[in-house]
């Protein structure tokens, strides 16, 4: 799918199967809402299409687009967009109500789906006493109610609190697990992604960069902003006979390079630093400023300008014998066999 | 232990002296009109005046009026402030300035304009006549014509500034509910707006049961037919001062019951 809003330009090419929980990782304005949007029908696509269970739901250059209020798709909304002016049972009858079922039975489905998600006391409260959880509860059943084949949720724990929220998002995956259809989240939240998803999909700047599993995802991360997310550094240049050419400046040796474009992904931990030029095993080293140091938990991460740049995590003792500070050169010391390379 | 519960206790803000001295003048200045005219009444002879029929007559015509006008507004003018708020089409602000121009024109040049629209050599008031046999000029219809004329804009703006204020992400939630464009617009869009139609509704009413220049050019000022009550107390001013006052007081506190009256039910004053 693609559209444009403005000079803003999204260009995905997504596919998913049937009973996934499909997480969409980006950060903001990677056009995360954008996309569910489009899903939804309420932003018109510019071109390429969308295809549900075989039904063509928008494809501008064959003329068909399917309203929003006809696709088999409900959405649970950033922050819930409750009706104020109804009670929590009207707001989850009003799907079935908007769809033609008579009130007798569109009332008698919402009270079973409010008893599922263990609301039923709140049924005749209007929504604006309810909790955030609760809130989440009421839009997840009110979405649910109408039997979508296709779940869209936008960023579903953004606005709860963050002391509610590693209950909330457990109470959120069973509920979804009951689901059958596909569900599609949007998050700039990684661990709500991991937590949550059996496929992981990385949106930044409108693009798809990555899709796979989340153990694949994290372990060969194809963006700056999935390495940063886990914590490595990652790099990208063209291998020759075990030596990779980056794309920054500088060169890494690695075991087992290959040829043509790789990612070279080197963890924090493996990156070793020395005050004076070291002449031992270390098959890469350079010489790099430090630029920050951040103690986090019991080690210190130190960010480091050189060619290439990176990021070593060692330990506060270590820090204090190089009486290293920021500003500081030192030599950086990684070993070739430490270097976990992939196709890019 | 225990910590005492301290109820929240809200901080008066310090207010600027100078600030108060223009807010005392700002209200003395809508109160001593008001002590002038109870002060004046005759309230010996007020029940008398009251039960006159040109008074009676005059307020029931006035009421009619008035309420019809609203009621033609908020039939009219929520559709016109939904296209203003919700479509870019091209030659809305030209349209828009249009609609909104008898908040800013002489009542007086209004009623000139819709004679020539509406009266019998207007342009349309020559063929309604013919066709349908309608003649507005000098009827009741004509005073609620003028009265709708002049008061049909305060909807028009208010409705459309709660329509642009609405977080429209509801509407989008209605329609991947399912809900149909017309369903999205009864169900959700206008009952989040009803404050807005509300005070849309309450700022007509009140400015068509004062229109007075409209009318008065327009439907002319016919006792029973198009005499409201502000022509009725114009009027009774030149011949009986007295009645003038009563018919005056009666205006006041219709107003007020009303916009009491809605105030707590429909404008969620609290």
């Amino acid at each position: 799918m693609r559209l444009g809003i403005g000079a803003f330009e999204l260009d995905v090419d997504l596919k998913v199967e049937a009973g996934e929980v499909v997480a969409v990782l980006g950060p903001n304005g990677a056009g995360k809402t954008s996309l569910l949007r489009g899903l939804a029908g309420l932003l018109p696509l510019d071109a390429g299409r969308v295809v549900l269970d075989g039904v063509v739901l928008d494809e501008p250059a064959a003329g068909v687009f399917v309203p929003s209020e006809r696709r088999p798709i409900a959405m649970v909304f950033q922050d819930y967009l409750l009706f104020p002016h109804l009670t929590v049972l009207e707001n989850v009858a009003f799907g079935l109500r908007s769809r033609g079922t008579s009130r007798s039975e569109a009332t008698a489905t919402a009270h079973r789906w409010l008893e599922r998600v263990g609301l039923q006391t709140e049924a005749p409260r209007k929504p604006g006493s309810l909790s955030g959880g609760q809130a989440q509860r009421v839009a997840l059943a009110r979405a649910l109610a109408t039997s979508p084949s296709l779940l869209l949720l936008d960023e579903p724990m953004a606005a709860l609190d963050a002391s509610t929220r590693v209950d909330l998002r457990r109470d959120l995956r069973c509920h979804l697990e009951s689901f059958r259809g596909v569900r599609l989240l949007v998050t700039h939240d990684p661990v709500e992604a991991l937590a949550m998803a059996d496929r992981l999909v990385i949106l930044e700047q409108g693009r798809l960069l990555q899709s796979g599993s989340p153990a694949e995802v994290t372990q060969h991360p194809r963006s700056r902003y999935v390495a940063d997310l886990v914590g490595v550094n990652l790099f990208r240049g063209r291998a020759s006979h075990d030596v990779i050419t980056l794309a920054e400046g500088g060169s890494l040796t690695a075991a087992g390079a290959g040829e043509g474009d790789v990612f070279a992904v080197v963890h924090p931990r493996t990156v070793a630093l020395y005050r004076t030029r070291p002449d031992g095993t270390p098959r890469n080293v350079w010489e790099g400023r430090a630029v920050d140091l951040d103690l986090q938990g019991d080690r210190v991460r130190v960010q480091l300008a050189g060619a290439p740049r990176i990021v070593a995590e060692v330990t506060p003792a270590a820090v204090r014998e190089l009486g290293l500070d920021r500003g500081d050169t030192v030599w950086i010391g990684v070993k070739a066999t430490e270097i976990v390379v992939y196709p890019a | 232990m225990a910590l005492p519960v301290r109820k929240p206790t809200r901080v008066r803000p310090a207010a600027p002296v100078a600030l108060l001295v223009l807010a005392g003048v700002g209200a003395a200045f809508f109160v001593i009109p008001l002590i002038g005219l109870m002060l004046r009444t005759p309230w010996a002879a007020t029940w008398d005046q009251l039960r006159s029929p040109e008074v009676l007559a005059a307020l029931r015509l006035s009421l009619l009026a008035s309420f019809s006008a609203t009621a033609i507004a908020l039939v009219f003018g929520v559709p016109l402030a939904w296209t203003f708020a919700r479509l870019t089409f091209p030659g809305r602000a030209v349209l828009r300035a249009v609609t909104v121009l008898p908040m800013v024109l002489p009542p007086v040049v209004g009623g000139v304009a819709l004679l020539l629209a509406f009266g019998r050599r207007g342009l349309l008031g020559g063929w309604l006549a013919t066709t349908f046999g309608i003649h507005l000029p000098f009827t009741t219809t004509g005073a609620i014509i003028a009265e709708t004329f002049v008061a049909m804009p305060f909807l028009v703006i208010t409705v459309e500034a709660g329509l642009r204020s609405m977080d429209t992400r509801f509407e989008d939630a209605a329609r991947t509910l399912g809900a149909s464009r017309w369903t999205v617009l009864w169900r959700v869009t206008l009952p989040l707006v009803r404050p807005s139609l509300a005070a849309g509704a309450v700022l007509c009413w009140a400015r068509a049961l004062g229109e007075f220049g409209a009318t008065i050019t327009f439907a002319g000022n016919f006792p029973g037919r198009t005499q409201t009550m502000p022509l009725a107390v114009y009027l009774a001013l030149e011949t009986n001062p007295d009645a003038a006052i009563v018919l005056s007081l009666v205006l006041l506190a219709v107003s007020l019951a009303v916009l009491i009256g809605l105030r707590d039910r429909w404008l969620g004053a609290s």
